[in-house]
């Protein structure tokens, strides 16, 4: 299966559906850091894998979907649901790059350069979730 | 201290909301969920935890945030199977099985890290 860009997409989303995840995105990233300082880098560092834009995402998705369907005159539930479903499961094989990504800065940061280990452990993450999904696809 | 707080939500917002849009863009859908995965919020942070703390600090969030991640697996895969088999609307097994990730994350945490 081939991946490809589809732009048109982000005309259909709608600037309410954006705020949602800026402020979900915005909230998560602030409260991680009141919970560190409160708590220590040990219990805050657990929400750094926190699926902040997950739950929004696959809504959107399913309701997307649907409103597709019924404009083509038919019953979209099924369909929304489904599609909202296969991005979970994309998220789950991706959680496994998260843990690469997690493991990267864990061991490499106190060695290496800071902006070396994030943009080293972004392309990590992106590998290990690609490699993941094209081996699930090839199943 | 408010102004810190402020910094990180926008901080946060933007780097979460570029990758959710890079996620919308792509086709299929399940190569588009490796998007709803993606280190937004450990990027954000570790980015101005490394500035403002110091490497060691950043490092014992990154050790923990694999005990994180693994509860994102079972969440994920929780919110999959729930609307895939148990026909459950994503509004509904998003949020209930945000409940799994906290008792997997914590679980995890007692039972290595603490």
């Amino acid at each position: 299966m081939r991946v490809s860009l589809n732009p048109a997409v982000l005309k259909k989303t709608k600037f309410h559906e954006y705020a949602i995840r800026f402020l979900a995105g915005g909230i998560v990233t602030a409260l991680t850091g009141i919970i560190a300082k409160k708590f220590g880098p040990g219990i805050g560092g657990l929400f750094l894998a926190f699926p902040a834009i997950l739950p929004a995402s696959i809504t959107l998705i399913e309701k997307h979907e649907r409103q597709k369907k019924e404009r083509a005159g038919l019953h979209g539930a099924v369909r929304g649901r489904k599609a909202a479903g296969i991005d979970a499961t994309g998220a789950a094989i991706g959680s496994l790059g998260l843990f690469a990504f997690a493991l990267v800065v864990w061991r490499l940061v106190p060695i290496y350069k800071s902006w070396m280990v994030l943009g080293g452990a972004t392309v990590i993450w992106m590998a290990v979730a690609y490699l993941l999904w094209r081996i699930r696809k090839a199943l | 201290m408010l102004k810190q707080i402020l910094f990180r939500a926008l901080v946060g917002g933007s780097v979460v909301s570029a990758f959710s849009m890079l996620g919308d863009l792509f086709e299929p859908k399940s190569f588009a969920g490796l998007f709803g995965s993606a280190p937004s919020i450990a990027l954000a942070t570790l980015g101005l935890t490394l500035f403002a703390e110091g490497k060691g600090y950043a490092s014992t969030e990154a050790c923990s945030m694999t005990l994180g991640a693994a509860a994102f697996l079972v969440y994920a895969s929780a919110v999959s199977g729930l609307m895939m088999r148990r026909k459950w609307p994503a509004k509904l097994a998003g949020s209930v099985s945000l409940l799994l990730w906290f008792a997997v994350a914590f679980g995890l945490w007692f039972a290595v890290l603490r």
